[in-house]
């Protein structure tokens, strides 16, 4: 079947699994699309299953159903046709300590087939591009953080591929180190059209580098669209009202109502409401609970997140996810895909 | 000294070694694999003119596994010292302790608790292969007592290394000494049936005059036990000032 | 784009190569402990020459054979740790992601195998040669020796991959050391087969295959040329090399599931 240029730089999930020996389903049939040219953030706290689907994605592990191509190959069935669109950057920046930045270049370009005498001038040209050509030379042991991600980053484009796959690329970088990986990212993307299929755990950097972002939860597709859209669907900002005394929960939850409808996925001990009336219907809720005497210890003004699209989607946090118990299947918390 | 602290410190050293395999294992079957190699693989050996080792060479090499199994057990329990040093496990014990010198006092206990264990498993293996003892009680004693100031001087010798160095590794500058002033020793037949270099360096050995001693009590004729004593007490005296040092320098660490 | 196989096997061994040399610490070990343990076991056990029936006056010709076997048992440690940590930084992965070939793969690794084991041959023979020892076989059997190490060497090597492959982990592999050093020591590495008197050991080192690689050294150092233990050597060392390629390709095609 032949494949046009424009499919050739997307990607197609429907029905991904990937079940694991006596253990849980890492993912639980999740469909996805990425259109060429496009950044994709895919969302989620540590162990939802996004590291799982770009290993399947890169063809590193093969699912245990779905299909899925990328860059219009069968994962399966082409997985080295599918490698030789690609490049990755994984989770660990999979380096060689004993190596320096320039043999590492030496010996990725030789393993991609580069020709003799372009592998040299492709290497240094990278290593410039990433801010390394002065350090090209020391041992990668001697690299910081930093440094590393980008050597990491710089290998996975040697060959030229269309579709990058960056796994939590910027965890454990400092600001500077993060900005600069960000700007790298969407330079690629905006000037030479790859595409971007980005895990991360950082909401801010979803925010930053995404055009459409995917929210994974154990294993499944709980929203996907454009930031700016799922926050949307949240909508209104959020007033959230955490009483000094547990037992007024529920008058709280009665003052509040009086303001709009109750927020979805409520912190246990507080109450919530969306204001129907934005953000400056605040003070009258100041006001309503001063008059009912109840002694409030934290009232917070949200505007709506990703993160309170992950709340709002499964009644957790982003960042507390990970340790809470996974839901029962079939329960209100084992989340649909929508956004 | 603190006697809570170290034994404290001692009874978490000892659960550990009794409740994972990959630290009782090793310590018991390695005494027992040199044992058999030496003593069943180099029987041989006892047959050569001027080697009239009255107990026998399965005896003969009981002697240098018994300390080579106290020499190493001290030294593992410097790995154990260093892996909680490295892991932050041992600014439990910086911060419990009034009397820190009641740390490594329970490091120690522990080494000598796990030392006996292989010392039981290792003595019932040899009298099972036969292995001739000709010395009586109190001979036996002063065997078991040179084997206990070894693992105690090991035991410090390691400490001092491991609060020195606070991580695993510094496990070769445990091993390596350790191992050399073992073997620079008759290890295979007698002083006097070595010659060139090695009667040179062995003579000088101090290892080599608790190995004679050794010998000579589980032959029933005693040998240079003043001498063995006088060398198996200074060694733990000298290498806990050793020890010491190394947890000041631990403590200036933080 | 795909490189051809010469050329991925090349770029491979030139990285196993240089790991090698850029880990002095482990060279150094492989070196100096089995020139130590030669230096006090030729020392401690001159005397044994007298025993009726040794095949050599020279205890240290005799014991020369060792450290070639022991050097082998680095090779499984070296080669084996070096994958193991591919594996656990995600350096395979990375690997995996190009088009390389498993066949380049286990092939390029043991390159460094091949570096360290003619370092130490060259070295054990060197130094045994000026303390004293012989060599019967004179400079050809130089020749024979050093390739009978570095087969032995590379296959070991092996045994360390596929003990990476399958475990994926350094320390696992560290722990098979005591294993091997089992092997070696329940063998004619002391004494002569024929002179081991206890009887259980005697029947574990004559089925122990370390007791006729040993053979096979010694009958370059001792005797000269004798075709039948050389040629039961190099089938040794043969045999090991498949049986541990072998076992090292399975454990690839487990490890390294891409589609």
């Amino acid at each position: 079947m032949a494949v046009d240029s424009g499919e050739r730089a997307g990607i197609e999930v429907e029905g991904l699994v990937r079940e694991f020996k006596n253990g849980p389903r890492a993912v639980d049939g999740i469909d996805l699309r990425v259109a060429p040219g496009e950044i994709y953030g895919f969302l989620g706290p540590n162990g939802a299953g996004k590291s799982t689907t770009v290993l399947m994605l890169t063809t590193l592990l093969p699912p245990t159903a779905g299909t899925a191509r990328v860059g219009g190959r069968d994962i399966v069935k082409e997985g080295p046709r599918v490698r030789a669109l690609i490049g990755a950057a994984l989770q660990e920046a999979a380096l060689d300590p004993l190596l320096s930045g320039r043999e590492h270049m030496r010996l990725q370009t030789a393993l991609h087939g580069l020709p003799r005498a372009e592998r040299t001038a492709r290497g240094d040209e990278l290593l410039a591009r990433v801010g390394l050509s002065q350090a090209a030379d020391r041992k990668v042991g001697g690299y910081s953080g930093g440094m590393k991600r980008r050597l990491d980053l710089a290998l996975a484009l040697v060959h030229g591929p269309r579709i990058l796959f960056l796994d939590e690329p910027t965890t454990g970088l400092d600001i500077q180190s993060r900005t600069a990986l960000w700007d790298e990212v969407a330079r690629l993307a905006a000037e030479e059209g790859v595409t971007v299929f980005l895990t991360t755990q950082y909401l801010e950097e979803a925010d930053a580098l995404a055009d459409r972002v995917g929210i994974i939860d154990r294993g499944r597709i709980v929203a996907e669209g454009t930031p700016a859209a799922l926050k949307a669907a949240i909508g209104r900002p959020t007033v959230e009202a955490v009483p000094h005394e547990a037992t007024d929960r529920e008058r709280v939850a009665a003052v509040l109502s009086r303001f709009g409808e109750a927020g979805e996925g409520t912190r246990r001990e507080g109450a919530s409401v969306l204001l129907e009336g934005g953000e400056s219907q605040l003070a009258e809720v100041v006001r309503a609970l001063d008059a009912e005497g109840i002694a409030i210890e934290r009232l917070q003004l949200h505007a709506p997140s990703l993160d309170d699209v992950f709340l709002a989607k499964t009644g957790r946090s982003l960042e507390g996810a990970e340790d809470q118990p996974a839901p029962e299947a079939g329960s209100e918390e084992a989340g649909a895909v929508g956004g | 000294m603190s006697r809570g602290i170290a034994l404290a410190v001692a009874w978490r050293s000892v659960h550990n070694y009794f409740t994972n395999l990959a630290f009782l294992l090793p310590s018991i079957v390695f005494p027992l694999f040199f044992f058999t190699a030496f003593a069943g693989g180099l029987s041989a050996v006892g047959n050569l003119p001027g080697f009239d080792f009255p107990s026998g060479y399965t005896a003969f090499q009981f002697v240098f596994v018994l300390l080579q199994s106290a020499a190493f057990g001290g030294v593992f329990t410097g790995f154990g010292i260093a892996r909680d040093f490295e892991g932050g496990f041992a600014r439990r014990f910086l911060l419990a302790a009034t009397d820190r010198r009641a740390i490594v006092a329970g490091y120690a206990l522990a080494a000598l608790t796990r030392a006996a264990v292989t010392w039981a498993v290792l003595t019932t293996v040899a009298l099972v292969a036969g292995m001739e003892v000709g010395g009586g009680g109190v001979d036996l004693f002063g065997l078991f007592g040179l084997a206990v100031l070894v693992n105690l001087a090991a035991a410090l010798w390691a400490a001092g290394v491991a609060m020195r160095v606070r991580s695993l590794q510094g496990g070769p500058l445990m091993q390596f000494p350790t191992f050399l002033v073992l073997f620079l020793a008759p290890v295979y037949v007698p002083l006097d049936l070595l010659s060139g270099w090695i009667h040179a360096v062995a003579s000088v050995n101090p290892i080599t005059a608790l190995l004679e001693a050794g010998r000579g009590f589980i032959s029933g004729e005693p040998t240079v036990v003043a001498l063995a004593f006088a060398i198996a007490i200074a060694l733990p005296l000298l290498f806990a000032l050793w020890a010491r040092g190394g947890l000041r320098r631990a403590e200036a660490a933080g | 784009m795909s490189a051809a196989l010469p050329t991925q096997v090349g770029q491979l061994a030139r990285r196993s190569v240089l790991r090698t040399l850029r880990q002095p610490a482990q060279i150094v070990s492989a070196l100096v402990f089995p020139l130590f343990l030669l230096a006090v076991n030729s020392g401690g056990l001159k005397d044994a020459t007298d025993l009726p029936g040794f095949p050599t006056d020279s205890y240290l010709t005799f014991a020369l054979a060792v450290p070639f076997i022991q050097g082998a048992l680095f090779s499984v440690m070296n080669a084996g740790t070096d994958l193991a940590r591919d594996i656990e930084t995600g350096f395979l992965n990375r690997l995996a992601l190009t088009p390389l070939r498993g066949a380049a793969l286990l092939s390029g690794l043991l390159a460094g195998a091949v570096v360290l084991g003619l370092m130490q041959a060259a070295t054990y023979l060197a130094v045994g040669l000026i303390a004293g020892a012989e060599l019967a076989a004179g400079a050809p059997g130089a020749l024979v020796l050093v390739a009978l190490s570095v087969s032995l060497t590379v296959g070991f090597g092996s045994i360390g991959l596929f003990a990476a492959l399958r475990t994926g982990s350094g320390e696992a592999v560290q722990s098979l050391f005591p294993v091997f050093f089992v092997f070696l020591f329940i063998s004619s590495m002391a004494l002569p087969l024929d002179l081991i008197q206890t009887q259980w050991f005697h029947d574990v080192a004559s089925a122990n295959p370390v007791s006729y690689l040993l053979q096979a050294f010694r009958s370059l150092l001792i005797e000269g040329w004798n075709a039948g233990d050389l040629a039961l050597g190099f089938a040794i060392s043969a045999a090991i090399l498949l049986a541990g390629m072998y076992a090292a390709a399975t454990a690839l095609k487990s490890r390294l599931v891409r589609t």
